[in-house]
């Protein structure tokens, strides 16, 4: 997608905070999101995100800092800028006795869209959420995934400029994930700026073009999914498991193998450009592991490099 | 859609848009709503109308409760509680399903709208179904002989507007709570049912110990009930009281809607 240097610039925060009281959920964060990028929020949860995310959707007041949606100051022009995004919660707030159409139908009305316009938007919607079959089902009816997809349906009713998903597909199995998955993609390719915050690092990695790492209302860490990699791990991951009690003396043993070693309670980590070589070389010195993995570095790795923390605990 | 045009509209009339959702979420009970509208007064007029009025009325020589009787005398105070009722089902629950239950006040204030049109378009539903209620009401009051034709047009009125008031004060107190742990439960058995009791619904106000007195004075149905009394057989209450009365609505409808849009604003724009 267009990500020329003159696309058009969608969100700038500088310095952004958001306090709670003593709590400080967001300190000081700077990004920037432009039209037609797919820009992730990755991080564990209470990083910060949704609180981000709720600023930028213009319905939580920011503390301090400057931001500017659309060009828009959101502490003032909250309605103008919330008429031109599409926001899916992390929770889904679908009306469960309204039917299926009904749901899209009632929101487009809060946009001001008129019923002509609305008809054909429907039958449309309900075609890109692929729920043909569930039209006239009350949204009590249908499954974790379907909601999701009207969710989202939903948030596209009014043709957002900004397309803002918290934690898409938590709590949807894996099946479901795809689908959405593939849903995002095709928004992706109309060209619609996607905003996304995620815990799970396939999902960062499948979806974003551009993303910001968060832990504890901080940014550690900026750029695309391959490039984070490339800078904060290496190419290859060895994991290696001895039994949770001999993992700690075996990890000193073995620590100078590779270019950095991650002990976990359950597994030892062994970041290098080949796995097997240093698999065959722990074999070497006479150690055993019970099982052992070699697979490519991912974001899961920058997130542990940066903050010493796995994303999901 | 042009996006100018479709954002002013939302801005100016989203207020209606949110009466169109709750009056279409309505039309889901429609048969219920209409059920209860028309079955809830020909159960109490013919329990406590024609069955304790007939006690009444015999008792007091035929004199009935200020010169009228008995179902005359009660039908108002009913009136004014059906429409109280309906308002309060419109304004509460919403309230806790938007906030609570589902979140879809979350859902709304994603759009252009703003917590304050929420607000007012909960009320616009509340008061066209205690507008129904009443109109309802009304008729069967009518067929057994409770009102006059006359009467009909301002007793509408008042019912509706006391509907509104209480209604207001529902949404504003319903705004405030956090988890739904019995706050139903409670709003019925402390406030519903002792205002019901003791605002001069089945026997004068002044009738009461004074100890008890107050309720009334506090209570927007005893003020929609004695006003409405005063206009439907011509109860004579002093002007400065139908002044009050009056003012008491009017205070209640506009102090419960300040505070209900200061506290949905504070809980949507965290």
């Amino acid at each position: 997608m267009p990500k020329s240097q003159n696309a058009k610039t969608m969100i700038v925060a500088k310095g952004l905070r958001k306090v709670y009281g003593d709590f400080v959920a967001v300190d000081g964060i700077d990004f920037e999101v432009k039209q037609g990028e797919a820009f992730g929020l990755l991080g564990p949860n209470g990083a910060g995100k949704s609180t981000t995310m709720r600023m930028i959707a213009s319905t939580s007041m920011r503390s301090g800092g400057e931001l500017e949606i659309l060009g828009k100051d959101p502490n003032k022009n909250g309605p103008e800028i919330r008429a031109h995004l599409g926001v899916v919660p992390q929770q889904d707030n679908l009306d469960r006795e309204l039917k299926v159409w009904e749901n899209l139908y009632i929101y487009g009305r809060y946009f001001g869209l008129s019923r002509k316009f609305m008809k054909d938007k429907i039958e449309e919607l309900i075609e890109f959420a692929q729920l043909g079959e569930k039209r006239n089902a009350k949204t009590e009816e249908l499954s974790g995934g379907m909601k999701r997809r009207l969710t989202i349906a939903r948030a596209l009713v009014n043709e957002p400029d900004i397309l803002m998903l918290d934690e898409p597909t938590t709590g949807l199995d894996p099946q479901a994930r795809h689908v959405l998955w593939d849903r995002l993609f095709r928004l992706k390719e109309q060209g619609v700026t996607l905003v996304i915050t995620t815990h799970y690092m396939d999902e960062a990695e499948q979806l974003c073009d551009r993303l910001v790492v968060m832990d504890k209302g901080r940014i550690m860490a900026e750029g695309s999914p391959a490039d984070l990699i490339k800078q904060y791990s290496s190419k290859e991951v060895l994991e290696v498991r001895f039994g949770s009690s001999a993992n700690k003396n075996v990890a000193k043993q073995i620590e100078g193998l590779g270019d950095r070693t991650e002990v976990l309670p359950d597994r030892i980590l062994i970041y290098s450009e080949n796995g097997e070589k240093i698999l065959e070389r722990i074999v070497k010195l006479g150690l055993h592991p019970l099982t052992s993995l070699v697979r490519r570095s991912s974001l899961e790795d920058v997130f542990l490099r940066l903050t010493g923390r796995t994303l999901v605990d | 859609m042009d996006v100018e045009l479709r954002t002013q509209r939302g801005m100016r009339y989203g207020a209606w848009y949110v009466a169109e959702y709750r009056i279409r979420q309505m039309s889901k009970w429609l048969g219920a709503i209409i059920s209860v509208s028309f079955g809830n007064p020909i159960i109490y007029l013919l329990a406590v109308g024609i069955g304790v009025g007939s006690l009444v009325d015999s008792n007091t020589g035929g004199n009935g409760i200020y010169g009228v009787s008995y179902i005359t005398f009660l039908a108002p105070a009913l009136l004014a509680t059906a429409a109280i009722q309906a308002a309060m089902d419109e304004t509460s629950f919403p309230t806790l399903e938007g906030f609570v239950w589902n979140k879809s006040f979350y859902g709304m204030n994603s759009t252009q709208l703003t917590a304050g049109q929420i607000v007012d378009g909960i009320m616009i539903a509340a008061f066209v179904r205690a507008f129904l209620t009443s109109a309802a009401y009304l008729v069967v009051l009518w067929a057994f002989g409770a009102v006059t034709i006359a009467a009909m047009p301002f007793l509408f009125l008042v019912a509706s507007f006391a509907g509104m008031s209480f209604g207001a004060l529902m949404l504003a107190a319903t705004s405030f709570v956090k988890e739904d742990d019995g706050f139903f439960a409670i709003v019925a058995r402390f406030i519903v049912a002792p205002m019901f009791l003791f605002s001069g619904t089945f026997y004068p106000l002044e009738q009461m110990p004074l100890f008890l007195q107050w309720i009334g004075w506090i209570s927007p149905l005893w003020h929609s009930t004695n006003f409405a009394r005063s206009i439907s057989f011509g109860l004579e209450v002093p002007g400065w009281l139908m002044i009050v009365h009056a003012a008491f609505l009017i205070i209640s409808l506009v102090v419960g809607m300040i505070i209900a849009r200061k506290q949905f604003a504070s809980r949507l724009l965290k």
